[in-house]
């Protein structure tokens, strides 16, 4: 059971300098040109004051867009390993939305679970995520159609709800939620058994996930794919702003005699993610290449991770640059006999 | 034949009309700008048959182009073209959708050219540093690229790395190597429809690295600079190229 306090906004200043002196960095979102964007922030007045996502999700911490693997040094025909400068700081992530917050049950079951990514494990092992309550949504959001909600606890070490102008609920509910909490317990107060929902976004559910994972091995081969790929152009935007695409590509970039060996972000939405060396591409056009990022999400990854591979945050539709609607696209989908 | 329908809130997107019953939900507005020619090449849009494509002046640009580089030749498509005041016009062939948009200059609108002259009054330092925050947002999604009608490569100089022509990762060096390539490889081509910003989920000012090229191969070549690759002459007195 969650422990539950109240905590001011007005106290917020001093909690990040308690957390920014016990040697954490604090990313939270600020406002760059309309664009939001997760940066580094001493106090909470840089923070963006209104927003319903973030323009790149917190992904980009726990699995960066680029990140070192190993590095290597060749003497003539031998390779040899070097240690790796990829340490993770100790960072604590403000304001990730919930559905951005359960996306990291995604992450783990690919890079936790049937082997333990020891990069990913630092990383996770060293982030503390304090997310906040949406009280505002739109219509791209369908995190209730998944499994979420927007006061969902899941993934938050702490979940801060606003109550009214100056008075947030804090929900601490892990032990790095509660190593926050003590760095400054005097901030947190009494008071917190009330009711969030009233302040949380009405997000209505929008399909049946558990009919969709039944129905799509059964709409594999069906024209549906290619009438709603028409005008996908295939670039990796849905991919890159997704909270929940876990794909990544392995590039060696070598300096003389001495090279690293970096993970970057990869798609399926583009030609060459399935090209195989011998010139044959068993996705060969895009709308084998959309139905992939469906059925991976909601067939596949249910089936074999136990964990759906969208957590309804809507920036795929939201960026998309030819207005692909996943959530129309799944309607449509379901409307398929 | 691809033209542009409703699409989710209030925008627009691209829609392929295969029954004439269809055609009620073409539209055509001010939201409509998305370059329509990058679908030309697509296999499924080809698939379908022969199309008809709703043009405005830049997409009727880049059909001239794409015929330069040899992408169309003429059959390929039907172009419905629509004049900057909103006039159908009819092409009975892509010679004529040439000769057409030869007359329009590419000029530079004068928002975009106090945007240049913006970036042109600051320091080299200043203009570096905007730069390379700009860049420092750049995920290499290729939204950019996917875009873009004249980025047609089936494979791209970035998407090689055995060996690696440009830096792929998303680094700062990465990005700004793809960027700086990108420009290059466009400059002279380019059409200025401003697919490739919008395109961009960060939004990057992209258009002004390609805006500052059209301005100056209008200042050095004019403004109704032919075509360059297409105009190699054996006697061209620069001998680099030979
Ligand atoms: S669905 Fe949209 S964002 Fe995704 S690959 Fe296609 S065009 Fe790009
Ligand atoms: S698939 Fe789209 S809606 Fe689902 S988690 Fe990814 S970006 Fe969000
Ligand atoms: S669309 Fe934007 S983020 Fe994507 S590769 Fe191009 S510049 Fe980078
Ligand atoms: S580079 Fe950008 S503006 Fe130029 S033709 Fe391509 S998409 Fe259009």
């Amino acid at each position: 059971m969650a422990d539950k306090k109240i905590i001011r906004k007005s106290s917020l200043g001093e909690l990040f300098k308690k957390i920014r002196s016990d040697g954490k960095r604090i990313l939270a979102p600020v406002d760059r040109g309309g664009k939001i964007l997760f940066e580094y922030v001493d106090s909470p007045g840089s923070i963006a004051p209104d927003y319903i996502q973030t323009t790149l999700s917190a992904k980009d911490t726990l699995l960066p867009r680029c990140e070192e693997m190993l590095r290597f040094r060749t003497e003539q025909k031998s390779v040899y390993l070097e240690e790796s400068l990829n340490r993770p700081e100790p960072t604590l992530i403000f304001g990730v939305r919930p559905c951005d917050a359960r996306s990291i049950a995604v992450l783990n079951a690919v890079y936790l679970i049937n082997y333990t990514d020891d990069i990913y494990r630092q990383k996770i092992d060293t982030t503390t995520i304090v997310g906040v309550s949406c009280a505002k949504c739109d219509e791209y959001c369908f995190c209730t159609s998944v499994g979420g909600s927007p006061g969902d606890t899941a993934g938050s070490d702490m979940l801060l709800t606003q109550m009214d102008n100056d008075i947030y609920l804090a929900e601490i509910l892990t032990d790095k939620g509660k190593a926050i909490a003590a760095l400054a317990p005097e901030l947190f107060a009494e008071g917190g058994d009330v009711d969030k929902n009233k302040h949380c976004a009405d997000v209505p559910v929008r399909f049946d996930v558990k009919d969709l994972s039944k129905r799509l091995p059964g709409v594999f081969e069906d024209p549906v794919w290619i009438a709603q790929s028409l005008r996908c152009i295939g670039c990796g935007t849905c991919s890159y702003v997704c909270p929940a695409c876990t794909c990544f590509d392995i590039q060696d970039e070598t300096d003389g005699n001495r090279g690293v060996r970096l993970r970057c972000w990869d798609s399926c939405g583009f030609a060459q993610f399935t090209l195989h060396t011998s010139g044959h591409n068993p996705r060969e056009v895009q709308s084998q290449r959309w139905r992939q990022r469906i059925m991976h999400k909601f067939s596949y990854q249910p089936d074999q991770l136990d964990v759906i591979g969208c957590v309804g945050c809507g920036r795929c539709s939201r960026t998309c640059p030819v207005d692909m609607n996943i959530l129309q696209h799944i309607t449509d989908i379901l409307e398929v006999h | 034949m691809i033209g542009y329908g409703e699409g989710s809130g209030n925008r627009v997107r691209a829609i392929f009309i295969q029954k004439p019953e269809d055609a009620d939900r073409l539209i055509l507005d001010d939201r409509c700008l998305q370059n329509l020619a990058v679908y030309l090449p697509k296999h499924e849009v080809r698939a379908l048959g022969k199309p008809a494509i709703v043009a405005r002046v830049p997409v009727l640009r880049s059909i001239q182009q794409l015929v330069y580089e040899q992408q169309l030749k003429e059959g390929d498509i039907a172009v419905i073209g629509v004049s900057d005041d909103g006039q159908v016009l009819d092409f009975p062939d892509l010679k004529s959708v040439g000769d057409f948009v030869s007359k329009i200059p590419l000029t530079l609108t004068p928002d975009e050219q106090a945007a240049l002259k913006k970036l042109e009054a600051m320091s080299r330092e200043e203009r570096w540093n905007f730069w390379l925050e700009e860049m420092s947002n750049c995920i290499k999604c290729y939204a950019c690229r996917a875009s873009c009608p004249m980025c047609y490569c089936e494979r791209c100089t970035v998407d090689c790395n055995q060996p690696q022509w440009i830096s792929v990762p998303a680094h700062a060096l990465g990005s700004l190597e793809w960027h700086i390539m990108r420009a290059m490889h466009l400059a002279g081509r380019c059409v200025n429809c401003g697919d490739c910003t919008r395109a961009c989920p960060v939004k990057i000012p992209l258009a002004l690295l390609n805006q500052r090229i059209i301005a100056d191969i209008v200042d050095n070549f004019g403004e109704k600079a032919e075509y360059a690759l297409a105009a190699f002459k054996p006697d061209d007195t620069e001998d680099f190229i030979r």
